[in-house]
């Protein structure tokens, strides 16, 4: 099924009268992997969850080439702060399996292949809200692709991994766009989205400042906003 | 004074001996409450998950409602649910006016505001941690509802024991609808309230013994369990 393009148009979402992401007009294609930047406090968590669909829009609207119901259940999110089910590491990744009905066994046994996958097979049987941070994000990344997903949405997902963890995980969602798996992500570490970039959304005040392809962006930014903010600077 | 000394001996002696007497009062008692318990968990547990995860427009007021039900006295639990089963009442035609099963009846409702409360305020924590991945994994509502009762079930347990620890206590209620009726309606709480009145401290203090036993036994495992729960260990 053709789920893209997807199209924001004026989308805006808001909290307790606080504009947290909008007025967001974006269209995005079906191919490659996109990346958010932005400083902290941007609006880059607030755009992925719009896009996704757990923001309720205040105004505006999110159109997908399908029908939105659709679309949802081909989408998964891993989140900035990984949240762990009250469950073993096994039971956790295994649990979008068995929501779609996947029988108990198989489940866990293709939840043991990811885990294996992103570095956990040593913790199957340990409780999930006792893994250290970096095991969080990658149990969560494990959980997001177990039902390989057509958009997979990422909220930083390495910003508590060391450089090899990150590495490995760099692969893993490589492997994954290579599959089709459109990734759209957001990432403060720079020399991760030059790696993994095909385009660019520099976001900054809950605005998109730029959506430019990753090597025209990060070759010469066109706001004056993206060039201080590549080159480390204060961005107002 | 010499009265109780020989009431707490011979209450050791029915204690130790197993006195007939003791041993159906106490297991009556505990299968009226936990029958009832288990009634009324099986209505307010997955109610109280349903008022987390459900938005409706009367759900601030029937929280309010099931807090402010909490108070209710049991008194007049017994008095409506007397009512409602007298031989002219509504409910007359069963019979049920003086039996286990009416001290049941009034049980749940005494313990049902009770554990929805309690469930209601744990669960709605773990929604908070919960809420953002299961709207993203595109969850049913009835699954939302299954996961919380699943992994809070722990507790749910602690709240479960609160009404266990209410309804094995209560003699207001128990006492008006089952009529204290010995071999049929005699219960822990309505047997010491007997036989206190007739003076007989013995099996008054025997049957207190067993009923703090309970009572600490309950409240020791709640205790442990909300320990173990803060921990992390599930
Ligand atoms: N639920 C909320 N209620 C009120 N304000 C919020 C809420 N969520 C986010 N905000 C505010 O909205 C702004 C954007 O937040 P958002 O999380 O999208 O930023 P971000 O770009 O992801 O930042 P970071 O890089 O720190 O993750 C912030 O100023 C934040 O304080
Ligand atoms: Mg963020």
């Amino acid at each position: 099924m053709q789920m893209f393009p997807l199209e924001a148009r004026q989308a805006i979402v808001r909290r307790k009268g606080k504009v947290l992401a909008g007025p967001i007009d974006l269209t995005l294609q079906g191919q490659g992997v996109t990346i958010v930047i932005g400083p902290n406090g941007a609006g880059k968590t607030s755009l992925l969850k719009m896009l996704h669909g757990i923001a309720r829009l205040h105004s505006g609207s999110l159109e997908w080439a399908c029908p939105t119901v659709e679309a949802r259940k081909r989408q998964s999110f891993v989140f900035q702060r990984p949240v762990m089910m009250r469950r073993s590491v096994v039971e956790n990744i295994a649990y979008p399996l068995r929501l779609i009905g996947v029988a108990k066994a198989e489940a866990r046994q293709r939840a043991q292949e990811w885990a294996v996958q992103v570095g956990l097979g040593h913790a199957l049987k340990q409780q999930a809200t006792l893994l250290s941070g970096g095991e969080q994000q990658k149990l969560a990344l494990a959980r997001a692709l177990i039902r390989d997903p057509a958009v997979l949405f990422l909220d930083e997902p390495c910003a508590s991994l060391d450089g090899r963890a990150t590495r490995e995980i760099e692969e893993i969602l490589i492997r994954a766009a290579a599959n089709g798996t459109r990734l759209i992500m957001s990432t403060h570490n720079m020399g991760q989205a030059q790696r993994l970039a095909d385009e660019v959304i520099f976001v900054l005040h809950g605005k998109i400042q730029e959506f430019a392809p990753a090597d025209q962006f990060f070759t010469g930014p066109e706001t004056k906003q993206g060039r201080a903010f590549l080159r480390g600077d204060i961005v107002e | 004074m010499s009265d109780l000394w020989g009431g707490l001996t011979q209450a050791i002696w029915l204690l130790v001996t197993l006195d007939a007497d003791l041993v159906e009062i106490s297991l009556r008692s505990l299968q009226v409450t936990l029958t009832a318990l288990l009634i009324a968990s099986a209505f307010a547990l997955p109610f109280a998950a349903f008022l987390v995860v459900r938005r409706f427009r009367m759900r601030r007021m029937t929280i309010a409602v099931l807090n402010a039900l909490m108070g209710l006295p049991p008194v007049v639990v017994g008095l409506v649910v007397y009512v409602f089963l007298s031989r002219s009442g509504p409910f007359g035609v069963f019979g049920l006016l003086f039996t286990p099963s009416a001290m049941i009846i009034a049980q749940v409702i005494i313990i049902v505001p009770l554990i929805a409360s309690i469930a209601h305020q744990s669960l709605r924590e773990l929604w908070g941690d919960y809420h953002d991945l299961l709207i993203s994994m595109n969850t049913t509502q009835f699954q939302r509802i299954q996961a919380l009762l699943w992994d809070g079930r722990r507790a749910l347990l602690t709240a479960a024991l609160a009404g266990f620890g209410r309804a094995i206590g209560e003699v207001g209620a128990i006492m008006i609808v089952g009529g204290n009726i010995d071999h049929a309606t005699r219960v822990l709480t309505t047997a010491i309230a007997l036989e206190t009145g007739k003076g007989d401290f013995a099996l008054a203090l025997a049957l207190g013994f067993v009923l703090i036993a309970l009572a600490v036994t309950v409240n020791l495992l709640i205790h442990r369990l909300s320990h173990t729960e803060s921990e992390g260990r599930w």
